[in-house]
């Protein structure tokens, strides 16, 4: 067991690593310095020579690639093919996955493939005695969790997206100095015959560019509620947003939804009214300047991103909420 | 075909939680539980292709006793039998450990296809489904938003971040691991709850499964819940109290004088 070497892999899209990428490498290297060890990177795709360029520009010991026309597009079959026999054969000690759809599609059939433990969505960790600790979110983010892996072998890891800060990626000390190297990849076929990609729910209502949000969850209880938030959004100008479940339960149209699988808003002002702030629909608006939220649960976790909380019913607050700001603005 | 469904028992989200004594989970006792939410939306998508194509549906739920009322409500939907891992030695475990109890069970399944939820709204390992279609060298999606079957394989819509999504075609048997949205789920009739109190509910033992419980369970789980807390509450956020029209009003001076957002 290679006992100090981290491997993280690297995702791209449109011939740019992913933003997330480059969180996966902070916290790589953040985890490096912690064990006392040292990054190497695994990149796969095809053409991906300026890519991996890309990579060898970051503070690592090596870069990985795997240039193959079957990794044009993404194939867990074709992915494992690749990366299990590295893995098994490097045996490093950890192997860390920027936690995107792409990877999460993959990583746990890996994980099973070549034995290794595989702890989700880690959003930090820290020593403890001999051990690591990886924190996670556990039932739907309202509580965090704290987990070890016992026995022993390469632990995988996947890094939930704004965990750790793209910025805090070490850039290469000299340039040129981290080695690019090939990988073999033989018996490598994909396991889907791709078809296309397409837009959900064609034309989309644009929210990036909303000044406000009214943001509804699953809290309102049933369509039939949804004028008390409707009026609220009227009085302030504002766009409506939902969470998941609203789109889900048919009481909103697809492209209401914010979140991980949805839009990603900035407004100044972000009122999320019965929304319990699940990580996915987080990372849709923390970029949000104003945060207001509204929830009967005072441990709700949407509190957390809030700059002003009320604990209440919402069928109380936000009709007088409706009513304060009418008056207000006359 | 015959269908498959893997569905999980999970606390309702309503729930108001508390941290067990032990600090290691959420206190269990008068928790109200739920059939996990996108396993809802896997078990009406595996009835709507059983139904297209004269096949039956099988509910499959590793879980303690009560988790014969998931399995319950499975089968008042349309389900033709359930298998219920009930044994002492397959609770508790992780992804992998739980994956390998279910493959033990479908392995001497003859079904075309295993649908599951994406995540559960517990553990969230993301993980299980996807382990499990490794132990049967099946191909697997995660995020799936659309299932086609089409002469002898399934045309598959998944879910990309960013408002897209990706459509392919793969081969059968396939794990198909179903997100939240994908249909309208039904709800159970009176005639089909009274029809469910017939219908049998296996309870194999790890040894008739030919599974060692060394590998089951916490026994057989890498992954180990250290501790478990509530997020470090309102960091930054203000709590505005009163009624609801004090309440109301602070905030609309707030936002007009303070945050400067009105
Ligand atoms: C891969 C993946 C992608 C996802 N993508 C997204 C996404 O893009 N966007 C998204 O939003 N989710 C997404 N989700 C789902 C996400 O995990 C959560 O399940 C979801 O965000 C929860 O929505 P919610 O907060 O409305 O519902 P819940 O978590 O059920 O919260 C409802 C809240 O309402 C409160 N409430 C109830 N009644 C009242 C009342 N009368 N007054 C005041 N408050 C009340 C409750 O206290 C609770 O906090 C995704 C999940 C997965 C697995
Ligand atoms: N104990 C269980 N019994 C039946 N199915 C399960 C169980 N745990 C997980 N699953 C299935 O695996 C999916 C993913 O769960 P998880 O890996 O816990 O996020 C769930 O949506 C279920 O379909």
């Amino acid at each position: 067991m290679a006992e100090n070497t981290i491997y993280v892999v690297l995702q791209h899209r449109d011939g740019k690593l992913h933003r997330m990428s480059r969180e996966a490498i902070a916290a790589a290297q953040m985890l490096a310095g912690t064990i006392g060890g040292s990054v190497e990177a695994v990149l796969l795709g095809s053409n991906v020579g300026d890519l991996a360029d890309q990579a060898a520009g970051f503070d690592l010991a090596a870069v990985h690639v795997a240039d193959l026309p079957v990794l044009e597009s993404y194939t867990p079959g074709a992915y494992v093919n690749v990366l299990a026999p590295v893995i098994r054969e490097a045996s490093p000690a950890f192997v860390v996955f920027p936690h995107t759809y792409q990877s999460v599609d993959l990583v746990a059939r890996l994980a099973q493939e070549i034995d290794a433990a595989y702890v989700p969505e880690v959003v930090s960790f820290e020593a403890s005695g001999d051990d690591l600790l990886w924190r996670r979110p556990v039932l739907g983010g309202k509580l965090q969790a704290r987990v070890r892996v016992k026995g022993e072998g390469t632990v995988f890891l996947s890094v939930q997206s704004g965990a750790f800060r793209a910025d805090d990626a070490a850039v290469a000390p000299e340039s040129g100095g981290v080695a690019i190297t090939p990988l073999a990849g033989t018996d490598v076929s994909s396991d889907r015959e791709l078809l296309g990609v397409e837009q959900v729910g064609g034309d989309q209502v644009d929210l990036s560019k909303a000044d406000v949000v009214v943001a509804v969850g699953r809290g309102i209880g049933k369509e039939e509620n949804l004028p008390i938030v409707e009026e609220l959004a009227a009085a302030l100008g504002a766009d409506i947003g939902a969470s998941r479940p609203v789109i889900d339960n048919g009481w909103l149209p697809r492209d209401r939804q914010i979140g991980s699988s949805g839009q990603t808003v900035a407004p100044k002002l972000y009122v999320a009214v019965g929304i319990s702030g699940a990580i996915q629909h987080l990372v849709g608006m923390k970029g949000a300047q104003c945060v207001v939220s509204i929830n009967k649960d005072p441990s709700a976790p949407i509190f957390t991103v809030s700059k002003y909380g009320i604990v209440g019913d919402l069928h109380e607050v936000v009709p007088a909420l409706t009513e304060a700001i009418q008056a207000a603005r006359g | 075909m015959r269908v498959a469904v893997c569905i999980k028992q999970v606390p309702d989200t309503e729930a108001r939680l508390r941290v067990s004594k032990d600090g290691r989970w959420i206190e269990e006792e008068d928790l109200r539980y739920v059939v996990n939410e996108s396993d809802g939306y896997a078990l009406e998508e595996a009835l709507q292709i059983a139904e297209g194509s004269g096949g039956e549906v099988i509910v499959v739920s590793l879980g303690p006793q009560r988790v014969q009322e998931a399995l319950r409500k499975g089968l008042a939907l349309g389900a033709a039998r359930a298998v219920h891992l009930v044994d002492e030695a397959f609770q508790g475990g992780d992804a992998a450990a739980t994956a390998r109890a279910l493959a033990a069970v479908l392995q001497n399944e003859d079904v075309d296809l295993v649908l599951t939820g994406s995540q559960s709204d517990d553990a969230g390992w993301g993980s299980t489904a996807s382990m499990l279609a490794g132990h049967l060298g099946w191909p697997h999606a995660w995020l799936v938003m659309g299932v086609e079957m089409e002469d002898g394989t399934a045309k598959v819509t998944r879910e990309m971040e960013s408002g897209m999504n990706e459509v392919f075609r793969m081969s059968l048997p396939a794990v198909i691991e179903v997100q939240a949205g994908i249909n309208h789920p039904r709800y159970a009739s009176l005639k089909g709850i009274m029809k469910a109190k017939r219908k049998p509910i296996d309870t194999p033992t790890p040894a008739e499964l030919g599974l060692d419980p060394a590998q089951l369970g916490a026994a057989g789980s890498r992954i180990e819940i250290v501790d478990v807390a509530f997020p470090e509450s309102g960091e930054g956020a203000e709590m505005i109290e009163g009624d609801a029209s004090t309440v109301a009003q602070t905030l609309v001076d707030k936002l007009q004088n303070e945050a400067r957002v009105l």
